[in-house]
């Protein structure tokens, strides 16, 4: 007899009743995927089967990831050398992940990554990709979100927030958007980096963000997601980015938000369960939290708007699909996490992949949607910042009772 | 994410920039990770030679044809090192570098590495520099034949496109790559952004790109692409309504009436009867009783995966019924 299957939960035979269908034109999307859907189906065929013996899984594999990240935190092969300009982001990644994991390090292991991060802060203000390099927004963003997972008062205090302040300045435009760096490239990414960074430290001012919110805006697309800069595709991590950024600036009113909801809303593919990042994409595990994350802001601005039809109890996205997609298809049996079944971990993937799982589980602070054992149950982020919940209210409670320091407009 | 590399072949020439006589008179300077590095590559010796010297002209300041050979090393090391691109530019600046053969290096680089922000930003800056964009068409061109929808080639194509004005063949070049891949989503966004630019959506335009989308639906009915560029269009119509369009309204009956139960084709129908409930038209075709039905097939049959959504969406209609209802009584 068939195992009853738990709420919202898909048997074997309705996913793969749910295979792509051509229309009898094959081109280059079409068949990409299909590739990928054998490959998940595989994976949920092998599921299946063990699930009719071991009631526990769909499992995290908490100790293996774990253990792959605190490696990671250490020492890193001659591979990463195309990495050497993003090492902030590679602790903000694997420190994120074990936060998500509720896996503490030694204090001294704290004390050695703050340590690190403080020599990848500029004098002119703002973080580099390393030591000596010159201050980036992303870099920026990534140190001060690993700073403020570590959230130590040594840690809260590597940050110089005078000169954050005028490394942001300096790479505001006119139109209020926000280059990356000293003459590098525009796109909506600099402009969430520079608000999470300003909300989160307590220096955020209005001046500095003027006409911000109306320059995403235009990065809108006919579709309804945001792109990299007006014209381009609607795309998931600049959509995040663009509506985490008005959410933050309280400018989402701005937007057009019944057609940001359809399109990413259908971004869920039907047959994985995971996210793709644009229409007709192939399925990623990093936009379980781009796309995602997104839905909470969505959910809040809906609540606000006419809470007698939003139901308080879920997203807007199958929450229980994400977390199959992501436990079965995206684990890595030795630890780590993957973009999709056949692709070698990372960290970036490892993140990203368990901070949509969190997003997943976790409606609200009391409603939670655990699929496979209970003990795959993660910490809540913040989705704002993408650090966990804790550690954005302790942030922001620190920084609160600092200044915000004087603007230094130019 | 930056796409990974490796160290290039140490060739038998290859000789560290620490045994070169031409760079005796600059003393390296190494890495200043702290006493407690954590994240620490393991950089072969040759990067580590390479970037102890670009720290030290980094901040001796040295602008050299020496320094340029240097900044093309380390970036090969690392296409993603944004410093080195930077100081790169200013020493082309300085020594006012022949940037033909600049736009040929860093042509030959993206090659290498198409999915890095920095490789893409520094050949913008060149042809800004240039104020020639004559080789770009073709560039992005031969990036995009060997991946359709690498997003920083069409941003830099569309970059290109509107700021020397290059639209002339653009359209042509869009429906090629529709006619290879009807589902290719940056081709039809590559679309709508050429008619912006060009003679935007004039009533002409709108029929002629109406047309054009539904003939491409009516091949592949359950491509979201052509939907969306379908929506894309009726918001540039007069009213900037989709029910402004007969022809769209007769379209959708038709292909439902012919049995097509794409989810694209239920969700437009539901938005024409939600429009026409808005706009207090009562159409005999799309009564606020068909969207009502349609959310519940989809919640429960055609596009299950979005059932929180269609429930949502059906919430949201009943509500907009009974104030309506309300209105209407009251009045």
């Amino acid at each position: 007899m068939a195992k009853l299957l738990p709420e919202n939960r898909r048997s074997y035979a309705e996913i793969e009743s749910l295979k792509f269908d051509n229309e009898g034109q094959p081109t280059a999307s079409s068949l990409e995927q299909e590739e990928v859907e054998r490959s998940v189906l595989t994976q949920f065929d092998l599921f299946e089967k063990r699930a009719e013996v071991d009631e526990d899984c769909p499992l995290l594999l908490r100790q293996k990831h774990a253990n792959v990240l605190k490696k990671s935190l250490t020492h890193l092969p001659q591979s990463f050398q195309c990495l050497d300009s993003s090492r902030p982001w590679l602790v903000y990644w694997a420190l994120h992940s074990l936060a998500l994991l509720e896996e503490q390090l030694e204090e001294e292991d704290y004390t050695k990554i703050t340590g690190f991060l403080a020599k990848c802060q500029s004098p002119n203000g703002g973080f580099g990709g390393g030591p000596g390099q010159i201050p980036h927004l992303a870099c920026t963003y990534a140190a001060v979100n690993a700073l403020c997972t570590i959230g130590t008062k040594e840690a809260f205090n590597v940050i110089n927030r005078e000169s954050l302040v005028k490394f942001l300045w300096s790479v505001r435009q006119p139109d209020g958007s926000f280059i990356m760096h000293q003459n590098g490239e525009v796109d909506v990414r600099g402009a969430y980096c520079a608000l999470s960074v300003s909300k989160l430290t307590n220096i955020y001012t209005p001046e500095l963000f003027e006409g911000t919110a109306e320059w995403i805006v235009r990065c809108q697309s006919y579709e309804g997601g945001f792109s990299a800069c007006p014209g381009m595709e609607a795309h998931g991590g600049y959509s995040f980015c663009g509506l985490a950024a008005l959410f933050m600036l309280g400018k989402d009113h701005l937007c057009d938000m019944k057609a940001f909801m359809r399109w990413i809303v259908n971004r869920q593919m039907r047959l994985e369960g995971g996210f793709q990042g644009r229409t007709n994409k192939l399925v990623d595990a990093c936009y379980s939290f781009w796309q995602g994350g997104a839905f909470i802001f969505l959910h809040n601005i809906l609540y606000k708007e006419n809470k007698s039809i939003v139901n308080s109890d879920r997203w807007l996205f199958n929450q229980e699909a994400l977390q199959e997609y992501i436990l079965i298809c995206c684990q890595q049996p030795s630890g780590g996490l993957i973009d999709k079944p056949g692709k070698l971990r990372d960290v970036y993937h490892a993140c990203y992949a368990l901070s949509g799982l969190s997003v997943a589980q976790h409606t609200s602070l009391i409603k939670k949607y655990i699929v496979g054992s209970p003990s795959n149950l993660l910490a809540p982020i913040h989705p704002m910042y993408n650090i966990t919940f804790d550690a954005a209210v302790k942030a922001m409670k620190y920084y609160e009772n600092h200044p915000i320091p004087p603007s230094g407009t130019p | 994410m930056t796409d990974s590399s490796s160290d290039c072949t140490l060739e038998e020439e290859y000789v560290l920039y620490k045994n070169r006589p031409q760079w005796r008179d600059v003393t390296p300077i190494q890495q200043d990770d702290g006493p407690n590095p954590v994240v620490a590559i393991a950089y072969s010796e040759q990067f580590r030679d390479v970037y102890d010297y670009f720290r030290a002209v980094l901040r001796s300041g040295e602008k050299s044809e020496r320094v340029l050979e240097l900044t093309n090393d380390a970036a090969q090391l690392n296409p993603a090192n944004y410093t080195v691109w930077q100081y790169r530019r200013d020493v082309l600046h300085h020594l006012n570098s022949n940037l033909t053969e600049e736009l040929d290096y860093i042509g030959e680089t993206i090659r290498e590495h198409p999915k890095n922000y920095q490789v893409w930003h520094h050949r913008r800056v060149i042809v800004e520099w240039m104020k020639d964009a004559s080789n770009e068409l073709q560039f992005t061109d031969q990036v995009l034949s060997l991946d359709s929808k690498n997003y920083h080639a069409w941003q830099h194509r569309q970059w290109v496109v509107a700021t020397f004005k290059l639209f002339d063949a653009e359209l042509q070049y869009v429906n090629n790559l529709l006619v290879k891949d009807v589902r290719n989503n940056s081709a039809w966004n590559q679309r709508h952004f050429v008619i912006v630019h060009t003679t935007g959506f004039t009533p002409e335009i709108i029929q002629r790109e109406l047309e054009f989308t539904a003939s491409k639906i009516k091949d592949v009915v359950n491509n979201e692409s052509a939907w969306n560029y379908l929506r894309g269009v009726l918001c540039h119509t007069e009213s900037g309504n989709i029910t402004s369009e007969d022809f769209i309204l007769d379209f959708c009956q038709e292909l439902y009436d012919m049995g097509c139960r794409s989810p694209y084709l239920l969700a437009f129908t539901i938005d024409i009867c939600e429009e026409f409930l808005e706009l207090g038209v009562s159409s005999e075709a799309y009564p606020i009783q068909k969207a009502l039905q349609l959310c519940e097939d989809l919640a429960v049959e055609h596009d299950k995966i979005r059932k929180e959504y269609w429930k949502f969406i059906s919430r949201k209609l009943s509500q907009n019924v009974s104030c309506k209802t309300d209105v209407n009584s009251s009045s």
